[in-house]
């Protein structure tokens, strides 16, 4: 099987075939990461270069990890916001790395559909690592890999998803990608913070956590930026943790083996309790090796479509 | 020089003609409008089989001259405006400098004069340099030739001052045209809010940014009994208020853009910048609204908001897009395509809201055949279909979220003063 795009840039463009793919494919890439010898030749003559516009630690570090476990050569381009209101276009930038070599760029920026627009001008296949409030599909793969490791399949689960749904493109990547699986998808979060008519597209939302909680196969807490109480979007994080907070009392409405997932960094006691955060339920740690075993899963699969394209 | 059209359907809102007849226009003026007219020492143009109509007049434009010549300037503007069967057109203040006094709007009329292909008429602004704070000289800008007032894309935030603005406007009887839109409502959105904004991961602007801002300038209008001209209506609660208000008696009028009544938010699928638009395209039911409003009589107006802007500021990130669309070539075939085909409004008042009314909001004498009257003119052929290509308009500026559409209406000939500026469908 060949994915259809040249790139990846969301979940809403993918099939519910190629998902499940990308997902086979990257169980194997687990066990390379998890064996002694993290090194595979699936990479070897093919340069990745990461275009990074926002800050990022772990989705950085884990795709530059995946591109040498499988040796790639690799290059990495931080490039200030305000650097590109004034300075060169993400075109321009784009056909620069282009005409380098570059087979993949995994770029992210601030601002939805910059990795569409850079896609349709570069030769290179274009990873999204997230688009301003669009989408982070690596992430809510890595996601849905380890809710299917863990529960076997992820038709029929219902996974709760909590808090800044509204910015948060970690939200609507797992809401496009688990409607498509066939699994059941309760948002909750302040009512200043969900987005309009997401109902539409088939998800639930609720206005209170226990609602989204009552049987919850998985409960996705994301994180709450401190900057949005400043635009009145909500009064205080006191209050937001009082009615949105996950704490082990709320966590008693799911079902009993919840699994409990946070793309990080998390706000201990903010989006949740530490106690929950370090519950045994909780995948938190794990999703991190998960994303390594994605995002190899991705440039292997994105690569060797380029090699089958040329020899076809 | 004698300019005899024969045998074309004369549609005249304001006389009412509606009919195959000859026109004969002289030095500039209609002489007559007969079944048959010698043809001794005319120039002949045959018109058989096509309509002719008053010169189409645009109530909103943006020619971009003086300041950003490199998206439009007012050659290149009036030719596109020309082309698109325009004989009149009303520009703008958002120039640089703004139209906020009277030597830029001298600079214009010049200009036009000079290198014009259609008759130009500036709009001032409202506040000085359309920043909301102090009157501009609107006195002045009436006096050296300015037809309206307007902060367009720039709403008039401060309620008092927009009560100042109209009843100081009211002296010079001039008519004061509000933009309509709550900016704290819009916060940093860039598209209108829903489903496909959500889809797309991009911020909204709620229909009520626009219809908060309408309802403020009917309730101005009606405590006042001053005029207000709404721009650009695009939602259906708008719509609704307005049709509402005029029922009441209030002195509103209000005009919407072809590309209202034709697209939807959908057209920003693919993050297609040429779609992006202030007010943003809105939803198939505001679309329906739209229509429902110009069926019947609500809209009083179908203006182009010509916006041309240069590909470099379209072939960005949507959010760091310039809003706006070219329109001039667009908005006849636009109106008779989705508006007259399916009989959803006559030739009739195809006329009366894309000349009559917007020449009477001007105060300028336009928008009819009438004998006397300027001999500006609009030879349409309502049967000719072509494919929209933007690398092909006259305008500048190339973004146009139209392109590949096939359309209905192609003119072919355009009047000016007597003098013809588009003849069989070539800018001469």
């Amino acid at each position: 099987m060949i994915l259809k795009s040249k790139d990846l840039l969301g979940l809403k463009d993918l099939t519910a075939e190629e998902i499940e793919y990308i997902l086979d494919t990257a169980r194997t890439m687990k066990y390379v990461i998890t064996s002694n010898n993290k090194r595979t030749p699936h990479l070897q003559g093919k340069s990745i270069v990461t275009l990074f516009y926002e800050n990022s630690t772990r989705t950085r570090l884990s795709f530059e990890l995946a591109s040498k476990y499988m040796s790639a050569s690799s290059a990495n381009i931080a490039s200030s916001v305000s650097s590109v209101a004034k300075g060169e276009t993400l075109i321009d930038t784009g056909k620069t790395i282009d005409m380098m070599g570059t087979d993949v760029i995994v770029i992210r920026h601030p601002q939805s559909g910059a990795p569409h627009l850079l896609a349709k001008h570069v030769k290179a296949s274009v990873i999204n690592a997230g688009d301003g409030m669009n989408e982070h599909p690596t992430q809510a793969l890595l996601d849905l890999f380890t809710m299917r490791e863990k529960k076997g399949t992820l038709k029929g689960l219902k996974v709760a998803i909590l808090g800044d749904i509204y910015h948060s493109r970690v939200a609507r990547s797992n809401t496009w990608g688990l409607l498509k699986m066939g699994a059941e998808v309760a948002l909750a979060g302040p009512a200043t913070l969900l987005p309009p008519k997401i109902e539409m597209a088939g998800a639930k939302i609720y206005s209170t956590v226990h609602e989204a909680l009552i049987d919850a196969d998985v409960v996705i807490s994301l994180r709450m930026q401190l900057e949005r109480q400043k635009k009145a979007l909500f009064p205080s994080v006191r209050e937001y943790f009082r009615f949105f907070g996950l704490d082990e009392n709320r966590l008693r409405l799911a079902k009993k083996d919840v699994l409990i997932m946070h793309p990080g960094p998390v706000n201990r006691g903010v989006e949740l309790t530490s106690s929950v955060a370090d519950n045994e339920q909780s995948a938190i740690n794990e999703q991190v090796t998960n994303g390594v075993a994605v995002r190899m899963a991705l440039l292997y699969l994105l690569t060797r479509r380029g090699a089958h394209e040329t020899t076809d | 020089m004698r300019l005899l059209i024969r045998k074309g359907h004369i549609i005249d809102a304001k006389t009412g003609i509606d009919g195959v007849y000859d026109l004969l226009a002289e030095d500039g003026r209609i002489v007559s409008i007969s079944e048959r007219i010698d043809s001794a020492n005319c120039e002949i143009i045959d018109a058989e089989g096509k309509f002719v109509l008053p010169g189409l007049v645009d109530a909103h434009c943006h020619l971009r001259d003086p300041g950003f010549e490199y998206k439009e300037d007012i050659e290149s503007g009036t030719r596109s405006a020309a082309k698109g069967g325009f004989t009149s057109i009303a520009c703008m203040p958002n120039t640089n400098p703004v139209i906020d006094n009277e030597s830029v709007v001298k600079y214009i009329l010049n200009k036009a004069k000079k290198e014009g292909y259609v008759n130009v008429y500036p709009i001032g602004a409202i506040t000085k340099g359309q920043n909301g704070e102090e009157l501009a000289e609107i006195g002045e800008l009436k006096f050296a030739g300015a037809v309206a007032i307007s902060d367009d894309g720039m709403p008039v935030k401060n309620s008092s001052l927009m009560k100042k603005a109209m009843q100081y406007a009211s002296m010079f009887d001039i008519a004061v045209i509000s933009h309509c839109e709550d900016i704290d409502l819009v916060e940093e959105g860039v598209m209108n809010e829903g489903y496909t904004s959500t889809i797309m991961g991009l911020k909204g602007i709620p229909a009520a940014a626009e219809e908060t801002m309408v309802a403020r300038e009917l309730i101005l209008s009606e405590y006042l009994d001053i005029p207000i001209h709404i721009a650009h209506v695009s939602t259906a609660l708008s719509v609704e208020l307005i049709r509402n208000a005029k029922k009441r008696g209030v002195k509103v009028t209000c005009e919407t853009c072809p590309h209202y009544f034709s697209l939807t938010e959908e057209a920003c699928a693919g993050y297609d910048t040429n779609a992006k638009v202030n007010p943003p395209l809105r939803t198939a039911r505001d679309v329906d609204a739209i229509i429902e409003g110009i069926a019947d009589d609500t809209i009083d107006i179908i203006a182009t908001d010509h916006a041309p802007h240069h590909i470099d500021e379209k072939r960005v990130e949507f959010n760091l897009a310039a809003n706006g669309m070219v329109g001039f070539e667009t908005a006849l075939p636009l109106a008779v395509t989705k508006l007259v085909k399916p009989g959803i409004i006559t030739m009739m008042k195809l006329v009366e809201k894309m000349s009559l009314n917007p020449a009477k909001l001007l105060g300028i004498s336009k928008g009819t055949l009438e004998p006397g009257s300027s001999a500006d003119i609009t030879i349409l052929d309502i049967d000719a279909g072509f494919t929209v290509v933007p690398e092909r308009f006259e305008s500048k500026s190339k973004n146009s979220p139209f392109g590949g559409m096939d359309l209905y209406g192609v003119v072919w000939g355009t009047i000016v003063n007597g003098k013809p500026v588009v003849s069989e469908t070539i800018i001469l």
